[in-house]
This record gives structure tokens, sequence and C-alpha cells, in this order.
């Protein structure tokens, strides 16, 4: 196991490094765009001397790299993500609310895509050119290929609008019980399992099929153990591996990817706050959302890795 | 003597199709067989007879491309072919079982073997739990497994495969069956671990009166197994007959020729003149991966028109050795001349002059050659690139190499890979190393996937081309009647150690170093009393019985 404990301590280092970089590029894209909050802020009355004034005001007036290095010297020293430009608001107050609403659709669209698109990736595998095979086939397909505001849109209008059930905008304006919440955000989570849904069960069907013709598989099949059992327990196992890889990539997706369905159903996650911080070039919020998504990606990668690691026992189990 | 036994397995007119081009063409072509209780029945014949689409029939299984099209499989008093596929099952593991040709890639990683082993009993209902992980103890010790109350929680990966393969047989044996398919169950493990597999085989099926259908190529091993043999060739039966009767009498000529098949043998070559340089010398060469030392302080000589084979278990250093002289494993001591100069130790410093010099033919000409390319870029990449033809004089030459290598140039220049059979693809990974006009070849395992007849032709093309260009090889062999064929010296490893070294002449003379006894003593020869001599001798303390095999 030490190899492991070692494993994710580099990886985690390594992490550091990667939302290092991350903040740099995000830094210097923003830089690139045209504009910067003074002149959003006061757009068309704006004069040089107010523009200018709002600047030294609010810091913007200094280089680029003095502006960078203050900004990473707080966070290296005191955890200090600093304040919104557009509101005063510190940044962690500001982003923690929005996480909590992101976290929370990720893991009901999660709660029923993965159990989903395994259940169907693992019957797919088993009745393999069967017509159950090629229908699961054919709507995941479907499914993602229309975009997300069209999927969104079409479920609105099955769904929601007239007697629909379903209401078409999250109102998260008084905080929600549990089943309020299932309820309200249903048709986000419903959308998005529609569009992750086909990528992972592909993944477990072919990661399945490619392991068919193994002698191992044969000699199951030879020891007289039923298909459904062969392909669980003789198959699946072994299958593991790139399966999690692809659950990892899709939540990840469903934590960063997901800012035209929060746009569709007015839902107050991070993908709205970062295109409307980005809009106004309020810098340290994008740079925090930014963190936040790469930070994502990281750990359920490492995570990933990890258990793809402890699924396989020769990397377990030495000699 | 099986004769007023009762009928077990009856098979009648089979037929099989394999689908290959968007065509189903037949490969099994009518062959009958039966088997009474008890019974042992070795099939043998070369690859693409047809022997374990037979084997695997007999189960009422056809792998996928392949399907039974015609005739009969009578499983006592069931008809394999009209049963229901649940019925199949069923009759799988519990009546008939199968054991395969390599237990590491059979057993399934994910899971330890004793977890494998109870899951035939327990899915069929045989036993419960807790009954099947007590029988399992019991048949790794019948197995002469090691610790056999421990060795069933580990994984596949952590056991050798010698033991996996006895751990397979064992979990064969688990619903106590009637009848076993060992399929080629010996052939990927060394001899010495044959030995002791070929044995525990034979004791249990004896100790459960279990009838076993016993495929192999080996003339010799299907001697010590089998009641009775029959002989395959493309799908059609050439001839059964008691073991004996087979090996003393054999009235076809396909059965004569495998039979008569390792006739070939180099001539005795004169001593090579004292003081002559030899064309490769491996002087105390030790090296190894990481911290490991797998070569430990190696020294002999390659001489021109000679042939050095190095004989050795799988583990032994032997293709390490090979990577040293190449340069792909620089040695931590020690050196390798070449024409009495130091090599550079790593191929990336040594001149294009030098690496023209050494070339290498290997075991799996399937993968050694690129699939994309033609025979004519093939063979003709080296001869453009040491050589510097082009053109014309380029296009000559690649003829003139297959005309060497004995294949029409006319009819296969323009072939891919894929349109050649094994024996082909292993000649032009000849040609190849020929083009480059090298002095020395390092022929690494290159008749060990191969059927024995197509085999000896590559040997007798080596020996040719030895003659006709003064080559030296190192021949890496695991084989010794390949070694008896075609060396004229032999180097014996044993875990990174030359443990003998010398003609071929004295090697096969005793007195032997133990470790060469031992190994020598466990070639399998064609008298069906072999093995039981053979064992009775080393329960003796005689022939190698002091020595450990290095495959366990």
């Amino acid at each position: 196991m030490s190899h492991i404990l070692k494993m994710i301590a580099q990886r985690l280092a390594l992490g550091l490094v990667t939302l290092f970089v991350v903040s740099l590029i995000i830094a210097l894209g923003t830089e690139l765009l045209p504009g910067d909050f003074a002149q959003e802020r006061l757009g068309q009355s704006a004069t040089p001397e107010t523009v200018a004034a709002l600047r030294a005001q609010l810091g913007l007036d200094q280089p680029f790299h003095i502006r960078y290095l203050t900004w990473l010297r707080d966070i290296v020293t005191s955890g200090d993500f600093g304040v919104s430009l557009a509101n005063g608001n510190p940044v962690t107050e500001q982003i923690s609310e929005r996480l909590r609403y992101t976290l929370w659709l990720a893991f009901y669209a999660a709660a029923i895509s993965v159990p989903l698109s395994l259940t169907l990736g693992i019957l797919a595998a088993l009745f393999r050119n069967s017509f159950f095979d090629r229908f699961a086939n054919a709507s995941a397909l479907t499914s993602i290929s229309f975009p997300e505001f069209f999927v969104a849109y079409i479920l609105i209008f099955l769904l929601a609008g007239a007697g629909g059930v379903f209401p078409s905008m999250v109102n998260f304006r008084t905080d929600p019980t549990f089943s309020e919440y299932l309820y309200r955000a249903f048709l986000p989570a419903i959308t998005l399992t529609l569009v992750v849904t086909a990528h992972m069960m592909r993944m477990t069907r072919a990661a399945i099929i490619n392991l068919l013709a193994s002698p191992y598989i044969e000699m199951a099949r030879l020891k007289g153990i039923k298909p459904m059992r062969v392909v669980l327990r003789h198959a699946l196992p072994n299958a593991l591996a790139p399966i999690i890889n692809v659950i990892a990539l899709n939540l990840a997706y469903l934590i960063t990817g997901v800012v035209v369905v929060e746009v569709v159903f007015v839902y107050p996650g991070l993908g709205q706050l970062m295109v409307d911080s980005v809009r106004v070039r309020d810098m340290p919020v994008v740079q925090g959302v930014a963190l936040i998504f790469a930070a994502a990606y990281v750990l359920l990668n490492l995570t990933a890795d990890v258990l793809a690691t402890l699924s396989n026992p020769r990397l377990v189990h030495k000699r | 003597m099986n004769e007023n036994r009762d009928v077990l397995l009856t098979i009648r007119d089979l037929r099989i199709e394999g689908r290959s081009d968007e065509q189903w063409n037949e490969i099994v072509k009518g062959v009958d067989l039966t088997l009474h209780k008890g019974e042992v029945l070795g099939l043998i014949g070369e690859s693409g007879a047809g022997k374990s689409t037979i084997g695997l029939a007999a189960m009422g299984f056809a792998r996928d491309g392949c399907r039974i099209s015609g005739g009969t499989i009578d499983f006592d008093g069931i008809d394999l072919r009209k049963a229901s596929e649940a019925k199949r099952r069923n009759l799988r593991g519990k009546r008939i079982a199968y054991v395969a040709q390599s237990a590491a890639a059979s057993f399934n990683p994910a899971h330890r073997l004793i977890d494998q082993y109870a899951e035939g009993p327990v899915q069929h209902g045989v036993m419960s739990r807790g009954e099947a992980n007590r029988d399992a103890t019991e048949l790794y010790r019948r197995m002469q497994l090691p610790n056999p109350d421990e060795i069933g929680f580990r994984y596949p990966h952590q056991v050798s495969g010698g033991q996996l393969q006895r751990a397979m047989t064992a979990m064969a044996m688990s619903c106590r069956p009637d009848l076993i398919i060992f399929d080629e169950p010996t052939t990927a493990l060394d001899v010495t671990t044959q030995i002791e597999v070929l044995s525990a085989i034979r004791d249990i099926v004896e100790q459960f009166d279990t009838a076993a259908i016993y495929i192999t190529h080996d003339l010799a091993v299907v001697a010590q197994m089998a009641d009775k043999i029959k002989v395959l060739l493309k799908g059609e039966e050439v001839e059964e007959a008691d073991t004996r009767t087979m090996l003393n009498a054999p009235t076809q000529d396909y059965t004569k020729s495998l039979w008569a098949v390792r006739s070939h043998t180099r001539p005795e070559q004169p001593p090579v003149a004292p003081g002559t340089t030899p064309v490769v010398a491996v002087r105390n060469v030790t090296a190894g991966y990481g911290t490991l030392d797998v070569l430990k302080n190696i020294s002999f000589d390659i001489h021109a028109r000679r042939t050095v084979a190095v004989v050795g278990e799988s583990g032994s250093g032997k293709s390490t050795t090979a990577r040293v002289i190449t340069g792909l494993l620089p040695p931590r001591e020690g050196e390798v001349l070449f024409n009495g100069t130091a090599l550079p130790p790593d191929y990336r410093n040594r001149s294009k002059e030098q690496l023209r010099q050494a070339q290498m033919i290997y075991q799996m000409a399937d993968t050694a050659l690129n699939p994309k390319q033609r025979l004519r870029e093939l063979i003709g990449r080296p001869a453009q690139m040491y050589l510097g033809l082009r053109g014309k004089a380029l296009n000559e030459r690649v003829r003139e190499l297959l005309r060497l290598i004995e294949l029409e140039p006319d009819d296969f220049i323009d072939r891919l890979p894929s349109e050649l059979s094994g024996g082909q693809k292993q000649r032009i990974g000849i040609a190849r190393a020929l083009a480059a006009e090298p002095q020395f070849i390092i022929c690494d395992e290159v008749t060990s996937a191969l059927d024995q007849l197509v085999a000896e032709g590559i040997l007798k093309l080596l020996d040719k081309l030895q003659d006709e260009f003064d080559l030296a090889y190192m021949f890496i062999t695991h084989d010794l009647a390949t070694v008896k064929s075609i060396a004229d010296e032999v180097v014996v490893m044993k875990e990174g150690i030359v443990v003998e070294q010398g003609p071929k002449s004295e090697m096969f003379q005793p007195p032997h170093d133990p470790y060469t006894e031992l190994l020598l003593s466990s070639v399998p020869e064609m008298d069906p009393d072999w093995l039981d001599k053979l064992l009775e001798e080393r329960a003796a303390g005689g022939a190698g019985a002091s020595v450990e095999g290095a495959g366990n």
C-alpha cells in the first residue's frame, strides 16, 4: 500500500503545480481580452479621468506581473483569494455558495447517470449485437448528438410547459429541503444525464467486449458459468480501469462544463458565475472559479488512478 | 484393454467450419472418435490440424468464428449438438472439464486461485464454498504444489507457470469430471517443469479414473500420456492406433515423416585453430535491470562458421545476453569484443558499420515484421540503409535474398506479411538479417513457435547460409533437440551463470554438470515408458534429482 500513498502524495504535489500553471494561463488570457473591469463598469459614460481614478482605486493601474504576484502572495501567505471587484465581497464567500449548488447538481446527475450507464453498458455487452444493444447505442448516441440546450428545451417542452410536472426554472430564493431540491433540479439533472450517459455506457460496453475474447473468459465459459456471471465476475473486474477513467472525466465535466444547462434553467452554479465574471473582467472571481475547475479535474483524475490501481491485483499484491 | 469398458464419448463424422474472408471454410472434415471411460486419447498434429477445435467440440463448444456444421457428438447418452445451451453449460466444468495451454492467460488475473477453483463446484451445486475450499487444498496437495494450504490464496501473477498449470489441472478436477480435455498443457513450460506437470497430471487422471483427450504436437509427450493416439492432418484423421503400435509401426507416410522429424544434424566441424580471433567474444559480462543482476560474470566466444547454442530455462539470462551483445542493455561490468575490438556498450555509440555486422532474428516473426510493409520494403530497408543500394541494384538484391531463402521472387516480392505462412515469415526474418551482410547473427528461439517439419526446414536453411557466407550464429533456445541438430558448441545457462560450456559432442556425453544432466534427462523421449523410468531413477537419486529446475 505504501506505493499507493506515495503515488497520491506525488500526484497532489504535481496537482499544485498544475493549479499554479492554470492560474497563470487564466491571468494571461484575461489580460489579452480587450478592456478591463474599470472600462466595463463605467461603460459608455466613461471619461479617461474616471476610468483612471477607478483603476487607481482598485489597483488596476499596476503592471500585470505586480498584480499577479500580489494575488499569488496573498493566497500563499494568508489563504486570501481577494475580493470581487464587482461587489467587494470576498471571493471565497461568493464562490462557496455557487460551488455548493454546482456540486449538488453534479452529484444528482452522477447518481442517475453512473448506475444507468454501467447497467446499460453491461447489458449491451451481454446481449451484444442484439436489438437491445442497438437500441441502447442508438438512443445514447442520439442524446449526445443534440446540443445540450436543445435537449433541455425539449425536456422543458415535454415535462414542464403546459400541464407539465417539473419546474422549468430552478428557484432557490428559499433554501430548499432535500426532496424539494430533487424536485426543482430534476430537469437539469436529467438533461446532464442524457449528455454524459452515452460516453460512459459505450466505454463500459467496449471495455467488456474487448475482454470477451480473452482466454480466461473462454475458460469461464468452459467451466459452465452462466453468461451474466461471466460478464459480471470475470470480465467486469478486469475492465474497471478504463471505465473508472471515463466516469472520472464525465464527473469532471458535470462540475466544469455545465454552463449552458445552468443558463437554460437559470441555475445558480459556478458556470454562470464564471461567465458573468469574465464579462465584467472581475479577475479575482474568474481566477477562483478556474482554480476550482482545475482542482476538480486534478482530484477526480487522481481518484480514478488510485481506484484503477486498486482494481488491479497485480499492482496491489506484489509477487 | 479398454474394449470392455463403457463408451463415454462418441463423435461421428464431425464437421466444423471456420469463418475467414467472409466465407465459411471447413476446418474439420468428418472426424470420428470413440473414447471409453478412464481412457486417455492423444490427439496430435501440426498447427491447423484442428486438434483444439475437435477438443472443444467434445464439450459442445465452438469458438467465435467457428461453427459445428455436421456430425454427431454423443457424451454419455446426451447429444451435445441437440442439447440446449443450458444443458450443455451444466455439463461443462461439471462432467467435462478443460485445461488450457497457457494457464497464465487462462486464469482470471482479478481473482485468487482458490476462488476460481471453488467457482465451478459452487455454481454447479456440487459443493458448498467451505467444502470446495477444503477440497482445493486437498487437490493442490495431490498435485504436489508447494504450500497447498496457502497457495490458493494467491493471485495468478504470484505463482510460477508450472505451478499455475498444475493449479489449473486441479481446478479441472474440482467437480470430478468424467472427461478432461488437455489442450497442450505443457507446451509453454520448460522441460524440467514439464516433467513435474506431466507426472502430476498422469497421477491424478489415474487416481480418479478420468477419461482424457490429450492434445499436443509433441510426440514424445503424448507417448507418455495416452493409451491410444490419433494423428490429424488438416482436419482429417490420418490414422489411429494403440500408443505402442503407433510408435513402433505407423502405417501412414505422414505419421512416419512426423516420427522422423528430428533427423537433421549438422556435420561436426573441425575444431577452431588455436589463436583464431573469435567474431564475438563476451568477456566477464555482468548485467541486469535495476539493482538486480541477471547475468553474472559470463564469458564465451563465437567463431566464424560456428553455431553456439545458448541453452537454459526461462529466466536464465539467455535473451539478456543477446541484449548485451547488441548494445540494447549496456553491461555493468565486462565487455563485448567484435573481431578483437571492444564494442561501445551502448548501441547508440556504435558506428553504422558495427551495427551492420550483428543482426537478429526473432522468435515471433509475426510481431517482428511490420504488417503494413511489403516484403520488398521489409528486406530492402536494411540493404538500403547499411549498403546504400538504390533503384535497380536494390531490387536485384531483394530478389537475390528471396531466392536465398527459397522463396520465388516474382511471386513473393509484393506480398504483405499477412499473406505468408509462419515458416515463410520466419524466412523473411532471416532474409532481413542477411540483407545487412553481417558476420554474426543472433537467432532468438527462431523455431520455437513453428511446427516441427517447418522448423526443420528453417534449421536446414540457416545451416546452408552459414556455409555460404561464413556466418557466426548465436542460437538461443530452450529446446535441446534443436541444440543437438544445429550447434557446434553449447553454453548452458542457469540463473545468469554459465553452468557448463564446450563442444556439442562433449556436452551430450557424460559426465555432465548436475544441472545439464537434469536438463538432458528431462527431454521427453518417444519411449512410452520413459517417464516411469525417469521418475524411478530420480526417486533413486539419479538423473539430476539433486538440482532444482529453474522454473520452480
